[in-house]
């Protein structure tokens, strides 16, 4: 596994950048996702979010 | 995988095995031995004197703060105190309510569009009305003429006073500041707009008070150029929540909370995307600072003096 990794996505320059990109890409929206997520769930009812639905038509 | 692992499992290779041999180098490289005497006693007197004044610089400022006559707000237990707390943003639109039927008649909101308010207190359409209520000036047209014209999501909310002296003016002088970056720009700014606005009381005998005056415990020296304009029922919500005197202000307060901070939900989102990314990227730092350390502190130095060489 671990060399299966190192070969086709550390071993060159190019497949590491591309990694990296991808990498980040996807980290940054799991974490996102999570913490929205948590956030609605500490502040549940008081965000816009809950409560538009009584004023959209 | 299984190579990965075996890495990470023997992570105690890092470790560097530095009993008394690390000890003595770090004696040995100190330059701090040698001084003299006399002048360790001298900087730790200095330590203990420049750290001895912060503490009572400190203690001063925490003790009673009874130079001005105004008495201190309590602090009151917020909804949105709390380190992921945000603002509950049904009161914020209890707030606009607050501020449009009543402060605006004296205070202006200059630095706010009706455009913030859109997913915020109201939604677009909504928003749109309320512009559409006010009259704001535009132009020049084609012939260089100003006109009215109904307000849009783009202008700032209109102010009640076209400058300060006509605010002046219609209040004894006194000046209605404007309200956008009211709670900042106060020392404890929601539990001191708070209490300003239900904290209005007969004055205490010898205070007297000029025509247009009004007697405030929490304003500096008492003399208020403000009337008293939050009672109960002052107005009716949309919502149907009663409209008790504290409520309203603990509306508009929070409101005016949101006006000062507008990226406040964002930065209590932060807070727990920081906290989160932290606690990844911990383990990560202190692997790569032992790997760094592993060399430095496993190095020994031999000095062997020259009448010992052969
Ligand atoms: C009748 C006009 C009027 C109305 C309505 C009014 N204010 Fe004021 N307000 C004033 C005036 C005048 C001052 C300046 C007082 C002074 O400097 O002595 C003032 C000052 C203030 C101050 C600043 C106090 C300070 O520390 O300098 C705050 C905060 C304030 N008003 C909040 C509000 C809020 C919130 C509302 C709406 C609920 C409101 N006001 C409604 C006239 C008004």
């Amino acid at each position: 596994m671990a060399n299966f990794l190192y070969n086709v996505l550390f071993k060159r320059s190019s497949t590491f950048t591309v990694t990296i990109l991808v990498g980040c890409f996807i980290f940054e929206r799991g974490l996102d996702v999570i913490t929205d997520k948590i956030f609605e769930q500490v502040n549940q009812g008081k965000l816009w979010k809950h409560i538009k639905h009584q004023y959209e038509t | 995988m299984a190579a990965s692992l075996g890495r990470v499992c023997k992570f105690g290779l890092l470790k560097s095995n530095y009993g008394t041999l690390f000890n003595q180098q770090v004696h040995n490289f100190s330059t701090t031995n040698q001084w003299s005497k006399g002048r360790k006693v001298l900087l730790a007197c200095l330590g203990v004197t420049a750290g001895g004044i912060s503490a009572l610089i400190y203690a001063l400022d925490q003790s009673v703060k009874a130079f001005d006559q105004v008495a201190h707000p309590p602090n009151y237990r917020w909804g949105f105190y709390g380190i992921f707390s945000s603002l509950d943003h049904r009161s914020l639109r209890r707030g606009w309510e607050v501020y449009k039927n009543v402060c605006s008649a004296c205070h202006s909101l200059d630095f706010l569009a009706f455009r913030h308010l859109v997913g915020v207190t109201h939604t677009e359409e909504e928003v749109k009305a309320i512009a559409a209520e006010y009259q704001v000036q535009d132009g020049p047209d084609d012939t260089g003429a100003y006109y009215m014209r109904p307000g849009k999501l783009s202008d700032t909310i209109p102010a009640p006073y076209p400058n300060e002296e006509a605010a002046r003016a219609a209040n004894n002088g006194a000046y209605p500041p404007d309200l956008t970056y009211i709670i900042n720009g106060n020392h404890n700014g929601e539990n001191y707009v708070f209490s300003l606005l239900t904290g209005y009381c007969d004055p205490p005998a010898g205070i007297t008070l000029r025509e247009g005056q009004y007697f405030n415990p929490y304003f500096n020296n008492g003399a208020l150029g403000m009337p008293q304009i939050i009672y109960n029922e002052v107005i009716e919500y949309a919502d149907g929540t009663p409209a008790t005197a504290s409520q309203v202000a603990k509306d508009v307060v929070e409101f005016l909370m949101w006006a000062s901070n507008a990226e406040f939900d964002e930065r209590k989102k932060m807070t727990i995307k920081v906290i989160g990314f932290g606690l990844i990227s911990l383990p990560l730092v202190i692997y790569w600072k032992k790997l760094k350390w592993t060399t430095v502190k496993n190095t020994k130095l031999l000095f062997t003096p020259r009448y010992k060489r052969q």
